[in-house]
């Protein structure tokens, strides 16, 4: 065997920072992956959206219960909008720039007079009210935001539903260009949503075209969705573009994806847990201490007779 | 050489990693301390936290499994210097989860702890995997080093354990069903073969004798 000149031996010093620097960069590279989920850092400038919020108004300042609104900045920069992004505080920012003019609503099926809506003359024909309702969401936390809209009730009595028609199916944009989360193939696109009919055309079901005295922000369903306040949140179907009257239950993009954890009449019940949130408490947004979730939303009084006979906890 | 390392480690060696190790370990606590100071965890702060010390014993917990791995290949013997202090901080985050979800999420309310924690598998399974890294920082120590001797070392085979429930509680409580836990997941199950290779040569070598008893 050759000798190894001491001149190719490497020197202590230079073998120890070589292990120094690997370690270093490892760890490094590590600091970098950890600290990955702290894209605030980088947001830190204000965005056109504070307008929204700077000039946002209601006519009231609390729900009939007394509980006061929330801030607008919080309904309207956390917000489970898939479409853009599975991140509550992401789609503010990825919706920016959603065109939501010209927009028509189809409304056909079981009707006797179908007709495509342009949103501009819904607005004209059916005048805004404010409505100011609790929000539920099925992840365990709550708001409370002024609407601006008009009964669905009004729009599906132009219509004429037949007797034939149960059940009001929705459907959003589907459109991947615009909406980067409907590249993502694990949900089956567009959302769909449903109502019972009875459900549809009850006075505090609702189609917002606005909220905060404001032209509904993107990130919150422009330009036109449904409130059901009385249901978990995923219910409240964004940026509607077709509404079919239809005999058969329809199956939600929620209910597709996990039908045991999301049904189809999706009520607000505490009585019927849920495996990954609570459903006996909730967290309204802006608050620290948990609040009990109420029946129906605490709308039982207006709704509960919808339900009579049925039995709520297998019909979730 | 750091200039403080003679301070913090005697024999010199490796200080200047030593307190790298522990400023990178700490300082996503700093940001989320600074977030949180300035408001900056967006709506739902308290979630937020959740999330965020979630992932971090998650990433710290896979920097810990994979020490001994590295420390098997030639020259990176002294990676499991790292261990240890890894371990401890995966811990550390584990801990803060654990009191940010009974305290300041529950608000320490035992009624609606007791129903979230037994009727919601991804919480059970997340409280046992606190509950077995436990027993590891408890026994963390030189002094039940010697006390446990060989025992400690299969003791703190739980970790992979701990790692496994801590993948499961991510992959349960993901309402989206994302491949991010699978990923985390097929990266310990590598660690884990690694070892169990490693485990299953060094029986096959000592069946003669039973005088063995280091780690290769």
């Amino acid at each position: 065997m050759d000798k190894i000149r001491s001149s190719e031996i490497t020197p202590e010093h230079i073998y120890l920072g070589r292990r120094q620097f690997l370690v270093g960069a490892g760890a490094l590279t590590a600091s970098l992956v950890f600290l990955g989920g702290c894209r605030r850092l980088s947001e830190l400038a204000p965005t056109p959206e504070a307008d929204f919020c700077g000039s946002a108004t209601a006519g009231a300042t609390s729900d009939e219960l007394g509980d006061p609104l929330s801030a607008c900045d919080a309904a309207t920069h956390y917000n489970n909008f898939y479409e853009f992004s599975l991140e509550k505080d992401d789609v503010a920012e990825l919706a920016r720039g959603f065109k939501t003019s010209p927009w028509t609503v189809q409304v056909g099926g079981l009707v006797n007079k179908p007709k495509t809506f342009d949103v501009d003359d819904l607005r004209r024909n059916f005048p805004p009210e404010e409505r100011v309702y609790r929000m539920r969401c099925v992840e365990a936390w709550s708001v409370v935001v002024p609407w601006l809209g008009f009964p669905l009730a009004k729009l599906l009595k132009e219509v004429e539903p037949t007797s034939k028609a149960k059940y009001v199916r929705f459907e959003s944009l589907h459109d991947p260009k615009q909406m980067p989360g409907q590249k993502d193939r694990s949900f089956q696109w567009p959302y769909i949503e449903g109502l019972r009919l009875d459900e549809a055309m009850h006075d505090l079901t609702l189609l917002a075209t606005g909220m905060y005295g404001k032209p509904m922000p993107p990130q919150n369903g422009a330009p036109i969705r449904l409130v059901v306040p009385w249901k978990y949140g995923f219910k409240n179907i964004k940026s509607i573009v077709k509404i079919d009257l239809v005999e058969e239950m329809p199956t939600s993009l929620w209910t597709a994806f996990a039908p045991q954890e999301y049904g189809f009449y999706a009520n607000v019940n505490p009585d019927v847990s849920h495996p990954r949130w609570s459903q006996s408490s909730e967290r309204r947004l802006g608050e620290r201490a948990r609040r009990e979730t109420i029946p129906f939303n605490g709308y039982a009084e207006k709704v509960a007779r919808l339900y009579e006979g049925m039995d709520l906890r297998t019909s979730y | 050489m750091f200039p403080l390392s003679p301070i913090l480690s005697p024999k010199g060696q490796g200080g200047g990693l030593r307190i790298l190790t522990h400023v990178l370990a700490l300082s996503p606590l700093a940001v989320l301390a600074w977030d949180f100071a300035r408001g900056d965890l967006g709506a739902n702060p308290i979630r937020e936290v959740q999330f965020r010390t979630g992932k971090y014993t998650l990433v710290l917990l896979v920097l810990t499994l994979s020490c001994t791995p590295l420390s098997m290949l030639p020259g990176l013997k002294w990676v499991a210097r790292f261990r240890r202090s890894l371990g401890l901080y995966a811990f550390a985050y584990a801990g803060l989860h654990f009191l940010n979800f009974i305290g300041l999420d529950y608000g320490f309310n035992l009624r609606l702890l007791r129903e979230d924690i037994f009727e919601k598998r991804y919480a059970f399974v997340g409280l046992a995997a606190f509950l077995s890294l436990l027993p590891l920082a408890v026994t963390s120590g030189s002094g039940w080093a010697r006390r446990l001797g060989k025992k400690r070392e299969q003791l703190h085979r739980l970790i992979y354990l701990a790692a496994i429930l801590t993948i499961v509680h991510f992959a349960w409580q993901d309402k989206a069903k994302t491949v991010e836990p699978l990923v985390y997941g097929g990266v310990v199950a590598g660690l884990l073969l690694v070892r169990v290779v490693g485990w299953v040569r060094r029986a096959a070598r000592g069946t003669g004798s039973q005088t063995s008893s280091k780690e290769p």
